[in-house]
């Protein structure tokens, strides 16, 4: 029997072992911690365990289970909050009370439940790795579908259960595999959390995630099957981004993965999106979101671990032809971990403490991301969005560089704009998006035909303004001619009015795309009408006390998201003001 | 039978290590008695067959590898527990330094506690009352709340915890379940005397237990007194269903304990030498504030930590940042004109303030009114930073408007002295003066309704005594 030789923190070495490969899931220790080989040598096998290691002693057994570290996937992971190594913690709470003992043990979904199964294959049928052979609602709006495994080698059916209740465990359909051999199938598979999952092919990104956040939407948007990052000092309004995606981004399936971060966080998580109803489902959002929650007192292995527990949940529901957007709160966490297990196995540092590999783990990460056609020949996508916490709020350090170079969307956040409580503090300056030019066409098909032209003076406005900025700055407005006073004036407007977004309010928490195209055409008409009143002779003052800016800036609250009709109202009182106001000037002359 | 080992193999800065010994544990605690009859308190900090590493809290002064005796005891440091511990002082390991004599335990715990289930954690949403206005209506404390103070050498952080201490109706109506654990890691005795004359004058020295690790005592001890400090919190708050507020000062110390200790192991040092698990470490602290379900108390804490050269970029309050729900941030410039609390306020944030304010809690208008003084604020400091490259002559009549706000802002509503305790509506009225001193179009975050409401110049004009 194999036993624990040294321990230091969360890593035990086992000395002179044969009997464990790598990324092998072991138990150590009496109270069976759940651990796993990450190093193998003829004089050590170094193990990394995911609980705390308090009271374990040199001499206890460490035994094997001669697989990888693996996720159990079935139904009843929706709804479901698990810790960085899919242990429910619910189930946990119910054993072990408040506090999460050590070696405390749950099986991953629940074992007892019976869901309510309609098989999809009959006997005689073929069935190749990745096709559906049943199906259950695993809740209101989650159809689960249980597919065969990719690692399966497929066969002819030979028996099938009847429609009806089973649990997880119960064998529904039974295969006969090329070799002859019988395979029974279950409600639920296992898969390696390290190890993306396959898919037929990779397919092009044409379509938007639709967040209802103005800031995202229209100037840096993200596409279906896309990665993005968003990296703020504390206080910028991460945590704040991630939900407010997480609650109306027009994902089926969220997962949520609270890696590192605060234990109230989690619980505003679980207690808000009980609460909220779901505007496309009239379900409560906790219905289609999975939570991961290690957080940071949490051991630190098991933070490791969390972001590719978090991925293969979503990778095994996008199989089934679901989209899934991935919140990974935050990722720097993660890359901490990282570097407190390379430092504990005293592993050579590179950049501030990291280990050498991290940009190769962050793009492994990010890679299984993307737009699919599945083994099962539906179309599925996951995507990543990651928050980042970049230390002292410094972009240049490595986790923040890294990851940028891997994702192809990046919302900066800005500490100047979050102490102004201008959220979300998205810098339109310094964020981007690669995928606006792949999605320009399902915006002019679904939105609007000139919406890539609007978007473009939009941010043409804010550009301009960025560039009279550093003038006002040295020497204030008063200097500046009409014309850009005006444009200033206007850029405030889209600033205040449009960029600006607040959570709090009924309307204002999410708004659809073609309200927030009528709101951006509304501002241009205004700074097309004005800039003609100019050029005819108005004064700017007079041009902006007809009250616009201000009425473009309480647009937002004041034409509900259904009224999108009052755009007209308003447009038409837009270009009567401004004929008043050439009458006027005319009388004048 | 008990094994004690004679001897040590190695010392190396707080570290000792011990060869041939068998059947201890990891994290296990263990006493180490000199040939002088003193007793040393160690921990394991390394273990491996025939060889264990002990890090002595006490120091190693003293110790030779053969005037020793190790003995194991077996299990994790805990700590001797009784609602008795109230009105005690201890020393940064748990021992009574009062004098009076050891505590008679009710329970013994683990100090390193467990970490805290997210599904058994009762979402915090009371807010607690301060008085001071700064802090109620813009970064609003919530019951089960962890907000540090980021502050500098020199500035007024401690009277601004004990102001609070003394203001805060952090009880329920009866004000029976309250108490206060006080602990201080690495600081100067005057400001331990400080904090236990202040609890003295307002009478509430029955309330607090004091952990105290002065600068001058071993840095390894120093590790512990937090780890002391909540354990003791922990306990009175969920097992006696009281609402504790936790004063950790100075975490910057504590994290400096930290790194000089991770050095001694030859670890490698991320971040200004500090051990790549400082993020853990902090948090494990700091996440044993909250409220769990099934229990009527509550651990609040108020770690305050003293920015190295004012830098809030440093590691420690950066990471503390990071871990924290918002922040106090006292700002020098404002100290040095001598407003007190010297509060920097754009900063500044208390992350679980809006669902813990407006109807029901404070008054339905709170949001808006915060959320108007911070981007009037923010406006502000433009303003400055415009007249002091054109002259303020030359400012616009908007920004003139602002500086004017500026001004008042602080001189009414940041600097309130250490004896003014300010009621929530008169706070917010306060604010609402404030605003109304600009021109109404500038009202950018507040609804038509409460304008019609609150917008009163000619009030403000009185009340502000223009």
């Amino acid at each position: 029997m194999d036993k624990i030789y040294s321990i230091n923190g969360p890593i035990v070495k086992v000395k002179a072992s044969r009997s464990f490969s790598m990324m092998e899931m072991v138990y150590v220790g009496k109270k069976r911690l759940i651990s796993e080989v990450i190093g193998v040598n003829s004089d050590f096998t170094t193990i990394q365990v995911y609980e705390g290691t308090t009271g374990l002693m040199p001499g206890e057994p460490v035994v094997g289970t001669g697989a990888a570290m693996s996720a159990v996937l079935g139904p009843g992971i929706i709804t479901n909050i698990f810790d960085g190594i899919e242990r429910p913690l619910r189930s946990l709470a119910e054993l072990s009370g408040a506090y999460i003992a050590d070696g405390a043990q749950a099986d991953p979904l629940d074992k007892q439940k019976k869901f309510d199964c309609t098989i999809k294959v009959r006997v005689g049928d073929t069935l190749s790795a990745g096709q559906i052979y049943c199906t259950c609602p695993e809740t209101a709006v989650i159809e689960h579908r249980c597919m065969l495994s990719p690692l399966s080698k497929g066969g002819e059916v030979i028996w099938t259960a009847p429609d009806g209740s089973y649990s997880i465990d119960e064998t529904v359909v039974k295969l006969k595999n090329p070799n002859g051999e019988t395979e029974e199938l279950t409600l639920c598979q296992r898969w390696p959390i390290r190890t993306p999952r396959p898919s037929a092919e990779r397919l092009p990104i044409d379509r938007p995630l639709i967040t209802g956040q103005r800031v995202i939407d229209t100037i840096a948007p993200i596409a279906k099957g896309g990665t993005a990052a968003i990296p703020g000092g504390f206080g910028t309004g991460k945590t704040m981004t991630q939900h407010q995606l997480a609650k109306w981004c027009d994902a089926d399936i969220i997962v949520y993965i609270g890696c590192g971060e605060r234990g109230n966080e989690m619980t505003q998580v679980l207690e808000e999106f009980s609460e909220l109803i779901d505007p496309r489902t009239g379900r409560p959002l906790t219905d289609r979101t999975v939570l991961i929650a290690n957080t940071s007192n949490m051991p630190v292995a098991a933070r490791e671990a969390s972001i590719y527990t978090g991925i293969t949940l979503a990778e095994y529901y996008r199989d089934m032809g679901y989209h899934i957007a991935i919140m990974a709160d935050s990722t720097s966490r993660w890359a901490e971990a990282l570097r407190e297990l390379s430092g504990r196995l005293e592993e050579m540092p590179a950049e501030e403490g990291f280990p050498a590999y991290l940009p190769s783990r962050i793009s492994e990460f990010y890679e299984r991301a993307g737009y699919v056609k599945t083994l099962g020949g539906s179309e599925g996508s996951v995507s990543i969005i990651g928050a980042v916490s970049p230390q002292g709020s410094d972009f240049s350090e490595p986790v923040t560089q890294n990851t940028k170079r891997f994702v192809r969307c990046f919302w900066a956040l800005d500490k100047s704009l979050a102490y102004a409580r201008h959220y979300p503090a998205i810098n339109w300056n310094t964020s981007y998006s690669e995928y606006t030019d792949d999605l320009a066409d399902y915006f002019k098909k679904n939105v609007a035909p000139d919406f890539m032209q609007v978007r473009q003076e939009i941010s043409n406005i804010l550009l301009e303004e960025n560039r009279l900025m550093e003038i006002v700055k040295l020497m204030g407005t008063d200097v500046l001619p009409d014309d850009q006073k005006l444009l200033i004036e206007t850029a405030r407007a889209v600033r205040v009015g449009f960029l600006q977004q607040n959570a709090y309010h009924k309307d204002d928490t999410y708004v659809p795309l073609s309200k927030q195209y009528l709101m951006m055409k509304i501002t241009l008409e205004f700074y097309r009408l004005a800039r003609q009143a100019l050029a005819d002779g108005a004064a700017v003052d007079s041009v902006l006390s007809l009250g616009w800016i201000e009425k473009l800036i309480k647009i937002k609250y004041d034409i509900p998201n259904d009224k999108e009709e009052m755009f007209d109202e308003y447009s038409a009182q837009l270009k009567s003001d401004f004929e008043k106001l050439n009458g006027g000037a005319a009388v004048g002359a | 039978m008990e094994l004690k080992y004679i001897g040590l193999n190695e010392i190396n800065g707080p570290l000792v290590a011990l060869d041939n010994v068998s059947g201890i544990g990891y994290d296990e605690m263990a006493e180490l008695r000199l040939k002088d009859g003193s007793r040393r308190l160690g921990r394991v900090v390394e273990i491996s067959e025939g060889r264990a590493v002990l890090q002595v809290f006490e120091g190693t002064k003293g110790l030779a590898l053969n005037n020793t005796v190790t003995k194991f005891e077996g299990k994790p440091m805990e700590l001797p527990l009784s609602k008795e511990m109230l009105g005690r002082i201890f020393s940064g390991a748990g021992k009574p330094i009062d004098g009076l004599g050891d505590i008679y335990p009710e329970k013994f715990k683990d100090i390193n506690g467990l970490p805290l289930n997210p599904v058994s954690r009762e979402y915090p949403r009371n807010y607690i009352n301060t008085g001071i206005s700064s802090i109620d209506a813009l970064m609003t404390l919530i019951r089960g709340q962890k907000l540090p103070i980021f502050s500098g050498s020199g500035l007024s952080h401690n009277k601004l915890a004990v102001q609070i201490v003394r203001q805060a109706k952090i009880a329920d109506e009866n004000g029976q379940d309250f108490a206060i654990v006080f602990g201080a890691m690495g600081v100067k005795n005057d400001v331990a005397d400080y904090f236990k004359r202040s609890f003295e004058e307002t009478g509430s020295l029955q309330r607090v237990a004091m952990f105290l690790n002065m600068s001058n005592d071993p840095i390894i001890e120093r590790i512990l007194t937090p780890r002391c400090a909540l354990t003791c919190a922990e306990y009175l708050a969920f097992e006696h269903n009281m609402h504790i507020l936790v004063i950790l000062t100075d975490m910057t110390a504590y994290a400096e304990a930290l790194r000089e200790f991770s050095s001694s192991k030859g670890e490698i040092p991320a971040r200004k030498g500090y051990p790549g698990y400082l993020y853990s470490d902090l948090a494990s602290l700091y996440e044993r504030a909250g409220v769990v379900r099934g229990s009527t108390g509550s651990v609040t804490q108020i770690p305050i930590l003293t920015m190295p050269n004012d830098d809030i970029t440093h590691p420690v309050p950066d990471l503390t940042g990071y871990i924290t729900e918002g922040q106090i941030v006292l700002d020098r410039t404002l100290d040095q004109s001598g407003v007190y609390p010297a509060v920097s306020v754009l900063p500044s944030l208390s992350r679980l303030m809006k669902d813990g304010i407006g109807e029901g809690y404070t008054r339905e208008d709170h949001q808006m009114c915060a959320n108007q003084l911070f981007a009037a604020y923010a406006k502000v400091s433009d303003a400055r930073a415009l007249a002091s490259v054109i002259g303020e002559e030359e400012l616009s009549v908007t920004d003139k408007a602002y500086m004017k706000f500026g001004a008042l802002f602080e001189k009414h509503f940041i600097d309130q002295g250490f004896d003014v305790n300010r009621s929530i509506e008169q706070t917010l009225d306060l604010g609402w003066s404030l605003l109304s001193t600009l021109p109404k179009s500038e009202l950018d975050r507040v609804d038509d309704e409460h304008i019609q409401k609150f917008y009163d110049p000619e009030k403000a004009r009185t009340e502000l005594g223009l």
